[in-house]
């Protein structure tokens, strides 16, 4: 715990700016979503999120971030394990590519697998004549998706793993233990709530990416768009009920995120990375 | 067959045999040609200041590190050979690494639990073994409790059955009391002694005390600089240092130039019997500052001009000038003669004295 000091007459300042900021930026936003959501009743709200289309975008969403979220847990794992455990050259740099999708803007996150996997792109012609769609399809929004959000399980392990040093690895080796059951009886258990945190922050982003998504999706309609991209579809149609409900499914999900995300900080505080909290 | 047979006792005497191990971090040389030995049952103590490659040395033993040349054997056994899990040697670790999501019943059995489940006991068994273990480091009543609300010396404790459940032919500490207050670790030291001699097990000990060494150990190997400088029991080594610098490190030293000459030792104007098998020549002169017998200024020994005399619990500090060189001295309170105090001139004989070659 930090002692507390308090600037006289600068306290109440802040504290009213950061309340007055809060309140106009993120809660009267999203009290609108709501609003506008519900603006018509709750059956206008339910009939859009009932069309086709929309349910095809909550199952796409859910199916991109169900293949990335994984795939991002495992690389997170090994990419820590590798980074916090062993020494070898070119480790920093390792870290740095590791953070590099969060330095960059996502649309160059979509873009590059345009440039690669596009009709234009490098393998264009040869995913063309064997009949392999990666551009406006489902694997291409999960390449994109990826892509994004592949430094959040990764960032949330290495300094935990690095913090909590490999003796008890050693030690289970020592007490005769095999690479595997110490991996699963003594490493995976120490960094378990990390990891969920890693996976719940990843998952967040993953549902909620919007612009490598777009540049990947071709935005057609009940067939490459995501929940994100869903809405701003309906948005461009003027049909703004359907949109909001949309929206807020999107918005009630960040703040389920939230809730478990703080619930996992003061229960578990001493087993997620110190110092690093987003 | 006898040459054969010859081998196997020599094997059996020394349990541990440690054969020119070199060990490197890139271009910094952690262990030099390191050769030593310890015998069956043998509580042998690796001593040094940091960075003389101690720990690196336990770590090839348990396994956690490849030297880049040498050989380990143990009971005759290529040690090298075998991967950490097999060579069946309880590490204790310096911070303890007790498995931290686990409840010491449960840090204990790892062990056991691990094993192949041809090998593995069955559960009332491991639930026996796990209650006398805590019995053995009297941690009753305490199994169900989690690393994270013990305090230190039950950590430790906990780490040390941990080690033994697995039955080791070995066991392997690294500092282990080095996280703990004076108080505890002096308390935990004899208890750990008692603990060897119950169990029977060759046992190789990492610290930089050099009290818990020489209190600790059978024999003391000092090391520097990943070189071995000396081993021996502790008498030999604290009353034999081999080098300046292990007189130095096993205790406070007091330093004086000298001539050895025909066997006989001259420090200033005082001249005595040099120590058995110093080469003539010029020498540094060391001895222990409490090892000292006063005399009156017109006895024999060391003339020397008494600045100050300051009680420091138990000991008394006697600060003099000798030569022109300031000595620090060092005596017990009542064993100290009267004639000591400030301002007077006495004569001061080393008790002790050891002689080194000037480099």
């Amino acid at each position: 715990m930090n002692p507390s000091i308090r600037l006289p007459g600068i306290a109440p300042l802040f504290v009213a700016l950061t309340l007055a900021i809060l309140g106009v930026l993120i809660v009267f936003p999203l009290g609108v979503v709501f609003q506008q959501a519900f603006s018509k009743g709750f059956a206008a709200y339910l009939e859009p999120l009932t069309q086709p289309d929309a349910l095809h975008a909550i199952r796409l969403t859910l199916i991109v971030a169900a293949i990335s979220v994984p795939l991002n847990a495992v690389f997170g794992v090994a990419a820590a394990w590798a980074v916090a455990r062993f020494e070898f050259k070119g480790k920093s740099l390792l870290v740095t590519f590791i953070d590099l999708p969060f330095s960059m803007s996502p649309v160059v996150s979509g873009l590059v697998w345009v440039l690669l996997f596009g009709a234009q792109g490098w393998f264009g012609p040869w995913l063309q004549e064997h009949n392999v769609k990666i551009i406006f399809a489902t694997s291409g929004l999960v390449l994109a998706t990826v892509l994004v959000t592949l430094p959040f399980v990764a960032r949330e392990l290495i300094p935990l793993m690095q913090d909590q040093g490999a003796d008890e690895e050693a030690a289970a080796l020592t007490l005769g233990a095999g690479g595997f059951t110490t991996f699963w009886r003594v490493t995976l258990p120490n960094i378990k709530w990390a990891l969920l945190y890693g996976v719940l922050l990843c998952n967040a982003r993953a549902m909620g990416e919007f612009g490598a998504v777009s540049v990947v999706s071709g935005s057609v309609r009940g067939l490459t768009t995501t929940l994100p991209l869903h809405v701003e579809v309906l948005y461009n149609d003027y049909e703004f009920v359907g949109a909001f409900a949309a929206a807020s499914i999107l918005a009630s999900l960040g703040l389920v995120t939230l809730v478990i995300k703080t619930f996992l900080e003061w229960r578990h505080s001493g087993e997620l990375s110190a110092g690093r909290r987003h | 067959m006898n040459f054969r047979q010859a081998d196997d006792t020599s094997a059996s005497v020394n349990a541990l045999e440690i054969k020119g191990i070199s060990k490197a971090y890139g271009r910094f040389p952690a262990l030099k040609n390191v050769s030593l030995q310890a015998k069956d049952k043998e509580f042998l103590a690796l001593l040094g200041p940091s960075g003389s490659g101690k720990t690196t040395l336990l770590r090839v033993l348990a396994g956690l590190e490849q030297p880049d040349a040498g050989e380990v054997r143990f009971a005759g056994e290529d040690f090298l050979a075998l991967p950490v899990r097999r060579r069946k040697v309880g590490m204790v670790f310096q911070h303890y690494a007790l498995f931290r999501h686990m409840t010491v019943a449960q840090n204990i059995a790892f062990g056991l639990t691990v094993r192949k489940r041809s090998e593995k006991p069955a559960k009332s068994e491991i639930a026996d073994r796990v209650a006398h273990l805590l019995q053995l480091v009297q941690l009753e009543g305490l199994d169900k409790r989690f690393p994270s609300q013990l305090s230190g010396g039950q950590r430790q404790r906990v780490a040390l059955a941990r080690a033994l459940a697995i039955e080791p032919k070995m066991l392997l500490l690294d500092e282990p009391f080095g996280a703990l207050d004076a108080q505890v670790r002096r308390e935990l030291r004899r208890w750990l002694r008692e603990l060897h001699d119950r169990a029977g097990v060759t046992t190789v000990f990492v610290t930089h005390d050099q009290e818990e060494a020489l209190d600790l150990a059978d024999r003391v190997a000092i090391l520097k600089d990943g070189e071995l400088i000396q081993l021996g029991t502790p008498n030999q080594v604290y009353e034999h240092p081999a080098t300046p610098f292990v007189f130095d490190f096993l205790g406070q030293a007091c330093r004086m130039p000298g001539v050895v000459e025909k066997g006989r030792l001259l420090i200033a104007d005082w001249e005595s019997e040099a120590p058995a098998g110093a080469a003539d020549g010029a020498v540094d002169v060391f001895f222990r500052p409490d090892e000292v017998a006063f005399a009156p200024a017109d006895g024999a020994g060391l003339s020397a001009l008494v600045r100050g005399v300051t009680q420091r619990g138990p000991d008394v500090r006697i600060d003099c000038v000798i030569e022109g060189q300031t000595v620090e001295l060092q005596a017990h309170g009542p064993t100290l003669p009267p004639g000591v105090t400030t301002g007077l001139s006495v004569r001061i004989k080393p008790l002790r004295p050891q002689v080194y070659a000037t480099a």
